[in-house]
């Protein structure tokens, strides 16, 4: 750390609002990216309540099949793309660094541009709903219907522009949080140290790196079909439709695994603290993260089984897929042996990630069924796929994120949740959602396609299409307890301890709750995996600092990365109008003159961010002596 | 607090569903648990092989999981630190090797059932050929050697097999009969499919598909209908004899330049949309209202009623379909046509 110019800046902190639009902090954005991704979460959830309602009973008209086929449209991309995703970013902003001992990330004035990009991105997206139309071609948009020919107004242009900003803050954060696990580890905090979280978001943050270029790609591709009259996906004029699904699975697949890895980070770490024993076979643990991470990238055909590749890419693919389940099974049964001779607690945080475990096996299982490919002639695009993919991705990351929730609620805001209503939570929550989605394994094995608007009566579908709705309605019992607990909470004393499950293990929990703008008033020193838990066994209050006590630079906030989401808004917005503006002047479409001025706007902000030097301020000693005085 | 019962009493109800459902496999003419020939039968096998290996699976992580909760929560006041264990070589082996044995358990039979599967029976002289071609929405049957067109009733002979080769005329979609075969997509331009598959037993089986394609995925069904080898032969001469106009000549020429101009009735009128030939003794209308005479649910009713109430309005019976709004037709010339149409049937079954 230069500090040449120590001293002679001025510290620069923004209060209230602004200092939530300009905050490089990855606290800060962490808590940012958990009310975008909450946020969406919501509307996620009211989409699949929708799309319950109409299928309570047959031949339902409660939506029309357009709007029907915008909710499932929706329903997935949000879910996916700006609820998932975000809230496992909040996960990894708010606790990463804390578990490496670093100040920050790597790159933080990159880390508000990736949050700024991703929320605008969402906006544009869900605008779509009060301009005409959203896109309504299914969240995997495949084409020829994604295409202009088939969907003539602007919905698929939303999706596409709206994913294309929003992606760029995904692959942004992925590489920020490769650039910081690899450099920003405290003295000691060797790779095999790392505690499981951190390792899992470091290969998720690879995958984003190989797998979000492909989706690039292949939304550019189907922008120029879409805005410019290009031929990629279009067979009539020499296109290819089977090109758009090798393209979006060859993203789509490893996104699943970008998905899961985290929620099996968030669970080893909770796991292993509630059961207060070392994670079971931490190296094997970490040796399958890296396989799956791998092989997920071998496996996109799998979506394709009945596209026509032939039966030699279907044997491999089928062979492949089941490959997968080695690395998966072995982290199930370390977690079972983690807890096995240890001494359990059940709370909130436990109950969602020891409810994970049976759950998500399930999901699992289901995984190899459908791998072997003459099977899944049968299973695919009916519910049986859908209740696989929601046990994987409900069952496995989204109790996953409850459980991380709960677990560093104290950490990232100071108070901890209400056990009584967490654990209500859990209950209706973890009920729900077995209601909702068992059941709909034997709707598809009966023969009930999935992305139906309607079926018809008397093919024996009614009851159980009853039974999953009654479900989803407990899923959201169970989510507005947990706002009700998030709510309730906030008018709590902001009490929690540094270490308020008191056997925590890792480094996060060496620090008050919350985390001090510098998190480690002294860089600790790193002995052992479990690098807390070393020093609490080997007799020590707290972990040995590996510098004195010292100046600590800090980067500058900035509005600039909020001003490039809004050129990128602005931007996508002209070029998707521009046929239907009208000219500015002759033969000059006005939506390109939007296009450029929104353009303008994002270069004008990179270019004040070249050319303006900023080297950041100190936070002096007095100010952290002070720190340490009044939380003490 | 979690107390035993709670897990178990989680599980109870789950595992009674899934023991009544598995005991009542569905409808005889949909549901892939009650295969109705060799190529769903297949299928159903390594689905029932892949269900007992994951039950295995399910019962021992069950059994760990609930002996682990059970056994090791911990006690009020307990303060002692268990023993920290890194692994257990032996034990990762175990349940490393144990999974790649089932795998391959699984695998060999999934290989062999890929490839038995993708055999392709278009040059086979006793298979009879089959083009199919979707539209949004509805199904377009191709007999190319008996040079005949229908569509969305793909009638078969029983025992024979039926070589499909699929094909979409605008965005995809998927081919499914699931008591009789899996699916297979229909892709637009060059990526034509072929499959196979065959149905020993008489009977209607249940069509549909199975790739998202519009506002009317949910409604593009179809019907299988395998007859005996004889019917088969006679329903093959009947959809090719000459088709009378309407004997009311206004009737006629609204059905001529209103009908005609897109659908085909023997060898009269346009192959841009379904060919009628024959309509009148289908199993349904438009896919999905099926006509019979004790009619119990909305959608069933007499042949008469299902065409009056398609033709009159289409786009409440297909949200989004292409027949709607393309004509303009009087109360008269509805009935007219309506009561032809009903009475346009062939007589092949026995």
């Amino acid at each position: 750390m230069a500090h040449a110019h120590a001293h002679t800046h001025a510290v620069k902190r923004h209060s209230g609002l602004m200092d939530w639009l300009t905050t490089v902090d990855h606290k800060k954005i962490g808590i940012l990216y958990l009310l975008a991704g909450g946020f969406f979460f919501l509307v996620g959830g009211l989409e699949a309540l929708l799309i319950r309602i109409q299928l309570w009973k047959p031949m339902n008209d409660f939506v029309s099949a357009d709007t029907f086929n915008e909710l499932l449209t929706m329903h997935g991309t949000t879910m996916i793309f700006l609820a998932a995703m975000p809230i496992l970013f909040a996960l990894m902003n708010a606790i990463v660094p804390l578990q490496i001992g670093a100040r920050d990330v790597a790159f933080p004035f990159l880390n508000s541009l990736g949050f700024w990009t991703f929320l605008f991105g969402g906006i544009l997206l869900n605008v779509s709903w009060f301009t005409g139309g959203a896109p309504d071609a299914g969240w995997t948009a495949y084409a020829p219907l994604a295409g202009t020919t088939y969907n003539g107004d602007h919905g698929v242009d939303y999706y596409v522009l709206g994913l294309q900003v929003a992606g760029i803050g995904t692959l942004i954060g992925g590489i920020n949080f490769l650039v910081t696990i690899i450099n920003m580890r405290a003295p000691g905090m060797t790779f095999m140290r790392m505690p499981m979280f951190t390792w899992t978001i470091f290969i998720t943050s690879a995958l984003i790196l190989f797998a979000f270029p492909a989706l690039t790609v292949g939304l550019a591709a189907l922008m120029f079909d879409r805005l410019f009259d290009a031929n990629f996906f279009d067979p009539s004029g020499g296109g290819n439709a089977v090109l758009w699904e090798h393209i979006f699975w060859i993203f789509g697949h490893p996104e699943v695994y970008i998905l899961i890895l985290p929620a099996f980070g968030v669970i080893s770490e909770v796991i292993s603290t509630f059961s207060r024993k070392r994670l079971f076979g931490y190296s094997s643990m970490v040796f399958a993260t890296i396989l799956i991470g791998f092989l997920g990238f071998m496996v996109w055909a799998h979506h394709m089984f009945t596209t026509g590749l032939g039966p030699v890419a279907n044997a491999l693919f089928s062979i492949a897929t089941m490959l997968i389940a080695v690395p998966t099974g072995i982290k199930i049964f370390n977690w079972l042996f983690t807890m096995w001779g240890g001494s359990i607690i059940f709370n909130t945080a436990n109950l969602f990630a020891v409810g994970f475990v049976p759950t998500f096996v399930m999901g699992g299982v289901t995984g190899v069924m459908l791998a072997a490919a003459p099977a899944d002639f049968q299973y695919h695009d009916s519910y049986f796929v859908v209740a696989h993919f929601h046990y994987v991705i409900v069952g496995g990351l989204i109790l996953g994120i409850f459980s991380g929730l709960h677990y560093w609620w104290p950490k990232m805001f100071g108070r901890a949740l209400n056990e009584t209503i967490g654990k209500l939570t859990f209950w209706t929550f973890f009920i729900g959602f077995h209601l909702t989605f068992f059941i709909q394994h034997f709707l598809g094995l009966l023969g009930m396609p999935r992305r139906i608007w309607t079926y018809l009566d008397g093919l024996g579908f009614n009851e159980m299409n009853l039974i999953s709705t009654i479900g989803a309605f407990l899923m959201a019992l169970g989510t507005i307890l947990f706002l009700l607990n998030i709510v309730t909470t906030a008018f709590k004393p902001k009490n929690a301890p540094a270490d308020p499950w008191e056997d925590g293990r890792t480094l996060e929990w060496t620090i008050p709750s919350p985390a001090p703008e510098y998190n480690f008033a002294q860089t600790p020193l790193v002995r052992g995996y479990d690098a807390y838990w070393k020093e609490k066994m080997d007799g020590h209050k707290g972990m040995t600092p590996a510098e004195p006590l010292g100046p600590i630079h800090m980067p500058s906030p900035s509005i600039l990365p909020f001003f490039m989401g809004v050129g990128l808004f602005i931007a996508a917005l002209g070029f998707m109008y521009a046929p239907d503006w009208g000219d500015m002047f002759d033969g000059f479409k006005a939506g390109y003159g939007v296009g450029i001025f929104g353009l303008l706007i994002l270069f004008g902000c990179m270019f004040l961010r070249s050319v303006i030097d900023d080297h950041g301020f100190h936070i002096e000693e007095e100010e952290i002596l002070k720190d340490k005085g009044g939380k003490a | 607090m979690m107390k035993r019962w709670q897990f178990v009493k989680r599980l109870a109800p789950l595992m009674a569903m899934m023991v009544l459902v598995l005991a009542a496999c569905g409808r005889e003419d949909l549901s892939t648990l009650n295969p109705q020939g060799p190529v769903a039968e297949e299928q159903f096998g390594l689905m029932k092989l892949a269900i007992s290996i994951m039950l295995v699976v399910i019962v021992i992580v069950f059994a760990i999981s609930l002996y682990v909760i059970i056994r090791f929560r911990r006690r009020k006041g307990d303060n002692t630190i268990p023993k920290q264990v890194e692994g257990n070589h032996k034990l990762e082996i175990i349940w490393t090797v144990i999974p790649i044995i089932m795998l391959i358990i699984l695998g060999v039979p999934t290989v062999q059932s890929v490839f038995n599967l993708a055999k392709d029976y278009s040059k086979d002289p006793d298979a009879v050929k089959v083009i199919v071609t979707s539209h949004q929405y509805w199904w377009e049957f191709e007999y190319p050697e008996l040079g005949i067109k229908t569509a969305q009733e793909l009638i078969i002979p029983t025992g024979k097999t039926i070589a499909i080769e699929a094909k979409s005329a605008d965005v995809l979609h998927s081919f499914w009969i699931p008591s009789l075969a899996g699916k297979i997509d229909t892709n637009p331009g060059a990526n034509v499919n072929k499959m196979y598959f065959s149905a020993p037993k008489e009977g209607v089986y249940l069509g549909k598909c199975a790739e998202l394609c519009g506002p009317s995925h949910g409604l593009m069904d179809f019907k299988v209908k395998a007859v005996d080898e004889s019917s088969f032969d006679r329903w093959t001469a009947a959809i090719q004899e000459p088709v009378a106009l309407p004997s009311d000549p206004a009737v006629a020429e609204a059905f001529q330049s209103k009908c005609l101009t897109c659908h085909a009735v023997g060898d009269l009128g346009g192959p841009a949309f379904p060919n009628l030939t024959g309509i009148g003794s289908r199993e349904s209308v438009g896919g999905i209202l099926v006509n019979t005479d004790d009619p119990q649910y909305s959608n069933e009713g007499s042949v008469y009623d299902n065409l009056y109430r398609w033709i009159k309005d289409p786009n409440s019976i297909k949200p989004g379909n292409q027949m709607a709004g393309a004509y303009d037709l009087t109360e008269q010339e509805l009935e007219g046509i309506t009561d032809y149409l009903s009475k346009l049937t062939l007589d092949y079954e026995q």
